[in-house]
């Protein structure tokens, strides 16, 4: 290529971002007018406050309802219009963050000034509990769900890991009366999946996406069968499984909001950013990462360079099921401590989506996680402070911001290059 | 013909670490020089890797993990195993009794109870007690066929349609609503109720064809989000005033108009109803569809090779709108048979897995219209066979998902079933497993 059309490309792709960033600016400014007038106008003049803890006592934040509702969402209009100036090209995502939170602060002082008297408060800390309990199911499919994935391997079968996760850490974890052999229980069911995805995908080059419901219903299937056989009739011999304890981490879990919530925890919370953060540099910084990306994203250059693509698709299939079924048995050994049929319910799909609004990135993959968790725990605030807005509009939200994110209304996404392409070497 | 010839596996067959069949050689036959029997032909082809073989023995393997399921969750048999060595019958005697005693009651709940027959001729029990079971398995295999149709259809068009579970969602809801919202006479309020879900579920097909004709995201990831959506959007609406049974304070619609009933066919006593009629008139508009209509032919097109399409003048974009629509419109029929067959009330679980159980439809039935249907009749049968599992035998009915992910599992991967049971390759390789294209 020419330097020629490497400028006149760079040259496209400037006016592209500046018309991006105007017609986000636009969308800003008329979405923060928006609320200005319509949050202005429904809240009420009772304070909002949000609380620095779990209840309504302690220290607070307080804005006056119907002040709040408009300034907000006059700093909202003011990010967009700061957007169409063209302060955009450096501060693109600053700005828009800005934006979308002033809208959604906008949207909570309209909400809480209008509950009813007595629960005029956001407890922060209680929030931010929630949405990493939410969350943290999510993190662990969907990072298990960028471990096949980035090899080439679709992996639609996140639900069945982590119900397979759920069951044999419950299973295992009451028989053990352990909750770390619930854990390694958990791993294994995972990987029990991952290895009928992993064989049928590579060895027999079944189609992935029908691989993955099938696996999905299996998994439905078996533990339902297991679960009606074994643990309805006697729970306590094999479904009341050892959880593990809350691990309060001395100095750091002292300081305020983030304290309590990010160092007062189960293991799970430390052992899912412990994850991203293990498989963020493993990816892009190891050998292993650049070949299981290159084996994702070109197969056959993969393999010329002598890259064993099938052996390193089915190592990061299993892995991944391992990391998927770790987060199952969040469910059965932190959350519940106890297995219900078909207890996943859908989660693995949100986990899907936060794989596929995260970019197919471990880090995309954690905030995406932590968006559709934020949502789904505002949902139950909203539900618990009896406002008009139904809960099951909340909740669709990840799956209405991963098919804009899919049809590239914001920001395009894009799989691997690879990824579902069975490797026939030839 | 001799063996062999044409046997040109495709490219998973190849793959799968066999070589192709060795070339066409003259097989020693008892007589030299003379041609093989029929008989002798019908049993060399007969352990071949065809579709028919491949299909009954995917669910022999199925049926037989289903019972070392059986074995291993039963704590009397596992027990018996804890002495096996002292005395081995006694173990394998209980295994027997357990598998025998479910698979039994299995089939007498998915075709026939003898012990009713016995009955109905001796006058004790009526004659429909003998039908009970045939009509419960096109009761569940009605609303299989319509989603197993729209899952087909679309994959005949190169498009996956997760999404059959949203579209019998809405389907649902458009018959639902429709069913108690208005009154009509009877049948005309049937038909009205069906258009209502043909044009719901059709809506809900539309949108990932559109995204997919328009800006290229692709349609399962879209209709799997869609699922969820249309299964969320149920439950708000099902506890809305107006929508909900007022006499009731849990999650449940008023219940639909009796005229808007598909009529049960046989008597009141049976379930079987019109349902069934319909699916098998939507298999022949289908097969009419795929094979001799212009879209049909497009969408065939379309799908076995988009870009040959275009270049041939076909539209592609618009082959996809049309063809997730027409899917779309199929599964929300599957949906409506739900709520005016059975069900008659909207509740968050009306439609339960026929959606997902479509796909599973779509690729035993090897996404045509006919196979569509016996694959169908058969989960109906391993449905309603599996109810009578669990009151008689005391084997929980998800067993019965077990076997139908495991069977399609194993018609998913014929060179797996093929290697098992060391087939030899069929002459007509029709057993391609459909390449996955990615997302």
């Amino acid at each position: 290529m020419s330097t020629a059309t490497i400028e006149e490309l760079e040259a496209t792709e400037q006016r592209a971002l500046l018309t991006k960033a105007r017609v986000t600016g636009a969308i800003l400014i008329l979405a923060g007018a928006f609320s200005a007038i319509a949050f202005g106008a429904l809240a009420t003049g009772q304070d909002a406050r949000f609380t620095l803890s779990e209840d309504a006592a302690g220290a607070a934040l307080t804005v006056h309802g119907t002040t709040g509702a408009i300034v907000f969402g006059v700093i909202a209009a003011g990010a967009g219009a700061a957007l169409i100036l063209g302060v955009a090209k450096r501060w693109y995502l600053w700005l828009l963050g800005i934006g979308v939170v002033a809208i959604l602060l906008s949207f909570l002082c309209w909400q809480i000034s209008s509950a009813p008297p007595g629960l005029n408060y956001m407890p922060l800390i209680d929030i931010a509990r929630g949405t990493f309990n939410a969350a943290l199911p999510l993190i662990f499919g969907a990072l298990g769900g960028v471990l096949c994935e980035r090899s080439g391997v679709i992996n639609v079968a996140i639900e069945g890991q982590l119900l397979m996760g759920a069951f044999a850490g419950a299973l295992v974890g009451t028989l053990a009366a352990s909750a770390w052999a619930g854990l390694a229980a958990a791993a294994v069911g995972g990987l029990l999946i991952s290895l009928l995805l992993a064989f049928f995908a590579i060895r027999y080059l079944v189609d992935q996406v029908v691989l993955g419901i099938v696996l999905n219903l299996f998994a439905v299937g078996l533990t339902g069968f297991l679960y009606e056989r074994l643990m309805q009739t006697n729970q306590a011999q094999y479904n009341q499984p050892v959880g593990f304890p809350v691990w309060r981490i001395p100095v750091l879990a002292d300081i305020p909001v983030i304290g309590p919530v990010l160092f007062e925890a189960s293991i799970f919370l430390y052992l899912a950013l412990a994850a991203v953060v293990i498989i963020h540099i493993g990816l892009f910084r190891t050998r292993w990462g650049l070949r299981t990306r290159a084996v994702g994203e070109h197969p056959t250059a993969a393999d010329t360079v002598g890259v064993r693509v099938r052996g390193t698709r089915y190592r990061n299939v299993l892995l991944g099921g391992v990391v998927a079924g770790v987060g199952g048995a969040f469910y059965t050994l932190a959350l519940v401590s106890q297995f219900t049929k078909n207890m996943i319910g859908g989660k693995g799909f949100i986990a899907l989506a936060a794989m596929i609004f995260g970019r197919w990135s471990p880090t995309g993959a954690l905030f995406a996680a932590l968006f559709f968790g934020f949502a789904d725990k505002l949902a139950t605030y909203l539900g618990a402070i009896s406002s008009p807005i139904p809960s099951q509009f909340l909740n669709m939200l990840p799956y209405l911001a991963t098919i804009l994110a899919v049809a590239g209304l914001v920001g395009r996404v894009r799989a691997p290059a690879a990824d579902g392409k069975p490797y026939v070497k030839g | 013909m001799s063996e062999g010839a044409g046997a040109a596996a495709p490219g998973p067959e190849r793959s799968g670490g066999k070589a192709p069949p060795e070339a066409p050689r003259e097989r020693a036959t008892h007589r030299a020089g003379s041609e093989p029997t029929f008989l002798q032909r019908f049993l060399r082809n007969i352990w071949s890797a065809n579709t028919v073989t491949v299909t009954v023995l995917a669910i022999v393997l199925a049926m037989v993990i289903g019972a070392i399921l059986i074995i291993v969750s039963d704590p009397e048999v596992l027990a018996a195993f804890g002495y096996f060595f002292a005395a081995p019958g006694s173990a394998l005697r209980e295994s027997w009794a357990v598998v025998s005693d479910a698979y039994a009651n299995l089939l007498k709940g998915a075709i026939v109870d003898p012990a009713a027959v016995q009955g109905a001729i001796n006058g004790t029990n009526s004659w429909e007690l003998v039908f009970q079971s045939i009509s419960e398995t096109l009761t569940y295999a009605a609303p299989l066929i319509f989603t197993g149709l729209a899952v087909a259809l679309a994959f005949r068009g190169g498009l996956f349609n997760i999404g059959a579970q949203g579209q019998a969602i809405l389907g649902a809801i458009g018959a639902g609503v429709l069913g108690f919202a208005l009154n009509l006479p009877l049948l005309l309020h049937m038909i009205v109720a069906l258009i209502g879900a043909v044009f719901a579920g059709a809506l809900w097909g539309f949108v990932p064809g559109y995204l997919k004709a328009r800006t290229g995201a692709h349609e399962v990831i879209t209709t799997i989000m869609l699922n969820y959506v249309a299964l969320l959007f149920l439950s708000w609406l099902i506890i809305q005033e107006g929508i909900q049974d007022p006499g009731r304070s849990d999650a449940i619609s008023k219940p639909v108009d009796s005229d808007s009933y598909l009529i049960d066919l046989p008597g009141p006593s049976l379930r079987a109803n019109l349902g069934m009629v319909f699916g098998v008139l939507a298999c022949a508009g289908v097969a009419w569809l795929l094979g001799r209509s212009t879209f049909g032919f497009e969408l065939r097109a379309v799908g076995s090779n988009p870009d040959a399409a275009r270049t041939a003048g076909m539209s592609v974009t618009r082959t996809y709108v049309l063809t997730m629509v027409v899917s779309g419109a199929l599964a929300g029929l599957g949906g409506a048979a739900l709520v005016l067959g059975t069900a008659h009330n909207l509740t968050v679980l009306v439609v339960g897995q026929i959606g997902f159980n479509g796909i599973l439809v779509a690729l035993l039935g090897r996404a045509k219209p006919w196979g569509v249907l016996l694959a169908a009749l058969l989960f109906g049968a391993l449905q309603a066979g599996g109810n009578r599992m669990q009151s008689y035998s005391g084997i929980s009915v998800e067993l019965v998902t077990v076997l139908q992910a495991l069977i399609v599992l194993f018609i998913a991967a014929p060179a797996f079933v093929k290697t098992i049971f060391q087939l030899r390759a069929a002459r007509a390789a029709r057993l391609e497993t459909s390449l996955a294209k990615g997302w």
